[in-house]
């Protein structure tokens, strides 16, 4: 029984310094490639500024703030995570760590959790511009704001990385993404939207914290999951 | 597995794409210490029969052993001492040429020295540049220095003088040579057999994925 809970606490160390480096890994090249980051920001900052431009009274305006940050935030995803997998396949990259001693679900955690950091950060900067923009003073607490902009943006990097592992293998992975990925994470979405406008609005009824927990278990539902499927996705090209 | 002779045993080993059959039961050893060139036309065969032992590809008949070990069974620790230069040089455009084997490095905790890694392959001078303003035989190079980095017991060169220049060419012969003088097996693709001739010892020739000489 020791044995066996040594070899566990072994495994588990050393997917998690393989994750870290697979995090590492990519936020360097993240960092050495800006373009791609910032790229993704305008394309946030476009369909806010859209979505303002379309309301016609600024009572609307206030009321669609919150669902305003996670519809730039879920597009600008699509073309984040499309990205991070073209610098993985576009010189075999991915198969190369795959032939690699490194455990899938490692690739997975630090390739997910670069990309829900990016998306994070986008949030963080998407979202001062978007409370101006639309005139409203967040009435709830920054921080649990700052919590639905972490858990929103995890709970769409996980299932998120492992669709474009799959869709990066195709050809029209771009198109094939979107349509793949929206209907999985529409509930994770209006978690995420509705909790965030009763952070800026009046939350009469005290609903933010359960829309938060509805986040953190779509992310205790998501994390683990998508780390299993992960390694047949990236080793199907094998059979 | 217990009756394998050391070294590597394709045994049998056969892969196909849907119907058509890509490598044909082929069946040959290569001893410790000893570099093998396969030769063929294009679409004989060899970068699927390399690409089998890798384990990027699962054979759908037969096996590879290393040292007695199904290489496909054992693939996660197998992986460990298994090299593949292959057509694509994994690499990230924009990290540099040190960045780039860090990260390999750093990924699959290989303690290896990376500047002399870069030096012994003649990159010295561009360490710090990005990938993205090398050469086709730069990157070949790097590609080569990452696959050193394992110490390998099993080197896969899939036509490894392509893009290369006469002193790269030079360079990939000696590699081999040092590798093989570590008693690991070096298994190459080419098109270049009096090239590789001088450092291979053992030729197989394969025709339309079927073994013409063994």
């Amino acid at each position: 029984m020791d044995g066996l809970f040594t070899l566990i606490v072994s495994y588990l160390r050393q997917l998690a310094r393989q994750s870290v480096h697979v995090y590492r890994k990519d936020m360097l090249v993240e960092w050495r490639s800006p373009s791609r980051f910032l790229g993704v920001l305008f394309f946030a900052f476009a369909l806010i500024f859209m979505v303002a431009f379309a309301s016609n009274t600024t009572d609307v305006m206030r009321r669609q703030a919150g669902g305003s940050i996670w519809i730039g935030l879920l597009l600008a995803s699509t073309r984040s995570l499309d990205q991070s997998f073209a610098a993985e396949m576009e010189h075999g990259a991915l198969e190369g760590q795959v032939l690699w001693p490194v455990a899938p679900p490692a690739i997975f955690f630090g390739k997910a959790f670069a990309n829900a950091s990016i998306l994070f950060v986008v949030g963080l900067v998407l979202t001062p511009f978007a409370l101006a923009l639309f005139d409203v003073t967040p009435r709830g607490s920054l921080l649990e704001l700052g919590a639905f902009l972490f858990f929103g943006s995890t709970a769409l990097a996980a299932p998120g990385t492992l669709l474009t592992a799959i869709t990066s293998q195709a050809r029209g992975s771009s198109v094939l993404l979107p349509l793949l990925m929206f209907p999985l994470v529409v509930p994770i979405l209006m978690a995420a939207a509705k909790g965030t406008s009763l952070v800026l609005l009046p939350d009469v009824m005290d609903q933010s914290t359960a829309w938060l927990v509805a986040l953190i278990v779509f992310n205790v539902i998501h994390w683990p999951l998508s780390a299993l499927l992960f390694g047949p996705v990236v080793e199907g090209g094998t059979h | 597995m217990a009756d394998s002779p050391p070294g590597l045993v394709i045994d049998d080993l056969a892969r196909r794409y849907g119907r058509r059959w890509a490598v044909a039961r082929i069946s040959f050893q290569v001893a410790p210490g000893v570099a093998c060139q396969v030769t063929g036309p294009n679409g004989s065969g060899k970068s699927t029969l390399l690409r089998c032992i890798a384990t990027a590809l699962r054979p759908h008949h037969g096996a590879a052993r290393l040292d007695g070990k199904d290489i496909w069974a054992w693939r996660r620790t197998m992986r460990r001492d298994i090299a593949f230069l292959s057509h694509d040089s994994r690499l990230y455009e924009d990290l540099s040429a040190k960045d780039n084997l860090q990260s390999w490095a750093r990924l699959g905790g290989y303690s290896a020295n990376v500047d002399a890694l870069i030096e012994r392959v003649g990159l010295d001078p561009k360490r710090d540049d990005p990938v993205r303003m090398f050469s086709a035989g730069m990157r070949r190079r790097l590609a080569l220095s990452i696959a050193l980095m394992k110490q390998p017991k099993l080197l896969l060169l899939d036509e490894p003088f392509a893009a290369l220049d006469p002193q790269g060419r030079a360079l990939v012969i000696d590699v081999i040579r040092e590798i093989c003088a570590t008693n690991a097996v070096v298994l190459m693709a080419t098109h270049h057999p009096e090239e590789a001739a001088a450092a291979c010892d053992q030729h197989v020739r394969l025709e339309s994925g079927r073994q013409v000489v063994a």
